[in-house]
């Protein structure tokens, strides 16, 4: 649950990915609240600002509305979790069914999140820095994931690989396993998760823009030299923004991974299904205490995305005027 | 290094940037190419550094073809309008980076590479900068980083792209001074695209005006002032008055009234007088060629600049002069005004 929020609220960011803004957002309060002290009782009210009751109120409810929805299920995640105290909690983890799901999500993470971050950066590159008919195609291919159900995303392998798919004879016929096996897992995930690097690149990578490259390459830098001296160095944060939020998808992703996962117990289930399946059984402190792993997988993740956040702010300047 | 530019053709999309151009430019130029916006100067320096390639034409450095290598092969230092300069390393990286991407065999030993740098930043003056980033450097900085930085090849020609253009008036003024002088001390073949005409005729040799993709004039900047080869020339380079005139026979009229001037060249059919405003004589009523009355007097220095009505026509017409301010000038004073220089264009 917290996951499903904690990603959310990442992708309408991601969309409108503008670190400026949400600095000007947090920072600006303060002065103003500066001001409103050392002014005058008899001075005009300050137009940008609204009468103490109102302001109250309004910062009342936001808060309400995120204790609500937000901290509340947080909080009774890890009070599930910790219910029979921490010797069971210990013991639940060390369950050799959840010790599997445990790696099999990190591993299906490692692999989604290196291969979405080579071809995130491809595609970042290709559509910031070339002009191509249907480059416009191509921006819109990449947000398909966004915008399709998980659900169908699972499907979509389930109908390609499935028995009765377009492959399924063939691959029965080679006896090679992609649903059900960690493959479809993988496949799942990498589409499920493909936007997130290439999303996060292309407006860094366009507002930059060639100017440095063609700098390098006037200098006598190779392709290889320019990438790897004065692109890389210039989108990091960027990336890892990108990866961040790719790793946090790509292990708390359960629809389209239900789909195509099949369920089998130590094989392939991953986290997110265990906590469904031993919700299900009625084995809450198991379940609360594997939720309990990914409800701080989504709070590492965000106290590191807000630090990349004010790294992209400070140290990616603008170059010219 | 000479550069020899033949018949360069380059179209984006149906527009032509550069319509057929020529251009020789010899060893040690100091060049401009000076034109308004969209006139294909920026393209054509593109193409000769190796960015941007032709559509068809030659390019050759130093005699040899330039558009069989690529831009990293040609050694050409390139300054960017907006400098380019590597925003995550430090002045002194920035301006190492072309000394330390050379191939193993050629790369110089570290402790060369950092005289090297040194060298260079003493000559822009600005050692003292090194251990800076460029977000923390002035636009002045910045642009003479990015010089030194396209000097650290050992380039066979410097291109400049609008080197001043992002810069404020007065810095502007310093650094031509600046690129001048520098450019007597280290004396390679430099080319620098500029839109302004002041900074043109002030720093270079010679300037190529350009208009609409192809070459206007060569010159020295004398010769593109004073004697212009188009009316577009004209007009773009130096305050001009322009007055659409007829020419007929060898005579000159002005809407019907016959001026007492005679056309340069042998024309017929509607065309344009140009007078650049200092060259407009003003003298007592019914002396010269034009007649009109003072609307308004500026005086400043040694001149003043007079706005004048002329009269006949639908008096619509109002031109602007500059006269020595050995007598001064009334508002509403009728004057006469003959042409001491001027160069007449056919076309309307």
């Amino acid at each position: 649950m917290s996951m499903q929020t904690g990603y959310a609220s990442s992708t309408s960011e991601l969309q409108s990915y503008a670190p400026a803004a949400t600095d000007a957002g947090v920072a600006a309060p303060a002065p103003r609240r500066e001001i409103a002290r050392s002014r005058p009782v008899t001075a005009p009210r300050d137009a940008r600002t609204e009468p103490g009751p109102v302001r109250f109120i309004i910062i009342a409810l936001a808060i309400a509305f995120l204790s609500i929805f937000v901290v509340l299920p947080l909080v009774v995640v890890f009070a599930s979790a910790f219910s029979k105290g921490i010797s069971a909690y210990i013991a639940a983890l060390a369950e050799p069914e959840a010790l599997a799901a445990i790696r099999l999500t990190l591993l299906i993470a490692a692999i989604s999140v290196t291969l979405n971050l080579v071809f995130g950066v491809i595609a970042a590159w290709a559509i910031s820095k070339f002009d191509f008919t249907g480059k416009t195609f191509l921006i819109t291919l990449i947000d398909l994931p966004f915008s399709v159900s998980p659900v169908i995303s699972g499907l979509v392998f389930v109908l390609l690989f499935g028995a009765q798919g377009y492959f399924g004879p063939w691959l029965q016929a080679h006896n090679v396993h992609i649903l059900f096996a960690v493959p479809g897992i993988a496949l799942a995930t990498i589409f499920v998760t493909f936007p997130f690097v290439a999303r996060a690149l292309i407006p860094l990578m366009q507002e930059q823009g060639t100017q440095e490259e063609e700098a390098a390459i006037s200098l006598g830098a190779s392709g290889l030299q320019t990438f790897f001296r004065v692109t890389l160095p210039n989108i990091k944060w960027g990336l890892l923004y990108g990866v961040l939020l790719c790793n946090a998808r790509a292990m708390g992703e359960f629809g389209a991974v239900s789909v195509v996962s099949g369920h089998i117990r130590g094989e392939t289930n991953t986290m997110p299904l265990l906590v469904e399946i031993l919700y299900n059984e009625y084995q809450f402190v198991a379940s609360f205490a594997i939720a309990s792993l990914l409800a701080m997988l989504a709070l590492i993740t965000l106290i590191v995305k807000t630090i990349l956040e004010r790294r992209l702010d400070e140290g990616q300047l603008p170059n010219g005027d | 290094m000479a550069i020899e530019v033949k018949n360069i053709v380059k179209k984006f999309g149906s527009f032509a940037a550069l319509d057929n151009v020529d251009l020789k430019v010899a060893d040690g130029e100091l060049l401009a190419l000076l034109g308004p916006s969209g006139s294909g100067k920026t393209t054509l320096l593109r193409i000769i550094a190796g960015l941007d390639w032709p559509d068809s034409g030659e390019v050759s450095i130093d005699g040899e073809n330039a558009l069989a290598r690529g831009a990293s092969e040609r050694q050409v230092g390139f300054v960017f309008q907006h400098y380019a300069l590597f925003r995550h390393m430090t002045v002194f990286e920035n301006v190492a980076f072309g000394l330390r991407v050379q191939p193993r065999a050629v790369r110089k030993d570290e402790a060369t590479i950092r005289a090297r740098v040194k060298e260079l930043l003493d000559l822009v003056q600005l050692d003292w900068l090194a251990n800076r980033y460029p977000s923390q450097l002035s636009g002045g900085q910045r642009q003479r980083i990015a010089l030194a930085r396209a000097l650290a090849i050992e380039p066979r020609i410097l291109l400049l792209d609008e080197p001043f253009g992002a810069l404020d008036a007065k810095v502007r003024k310093e650094l031509r001074q600046w690129l001048r002088s520098l450019h007597n001390e280290i004396h390679v073949t430099s080319i620098f695209v500029t839109h302004d005409q002041e900074e043109a005729l002030e720093v270079a040799n010679r300037v190529v005006v350009m208009d609409k993709g192809r070459i206007e004039q060569i010159g020295t900047p004398g010769d593109v002032y004073d004697n212009p080869a188009t009316a577009f020339v004209h007009g773009f380079i130096g305050e001009s008055i322009v007055l659409p005139v007829d020419v007929s026979g060898g005579s000159v009229r002005l809407d019907g009234r016959l001026l007492n001037i005679a056309p340069d060249a042998p024309l017929s059919g509607a065309a344009k007088l140009f007078v650049r405003r200092h060259d407009m004589a003003i003298g007592p009523a019914g002396s010269g060629a034009l007649e009109g009355a003072v609307r308004h007097v500026r005086s400043f220095g040694p001149i003043q600049r007079a706005e004048v009505a002329l009269s006949g026509g639908e008096g619509r017409t109002v031109i602007e002069i500059d006269a020595p301010r050995d007598r001064e000038l009334q508002a509403g004073e009728i004057v006469s005004l003959q042409p001491r220089r001027y160069r007449i264009f056919a076309g309307s």
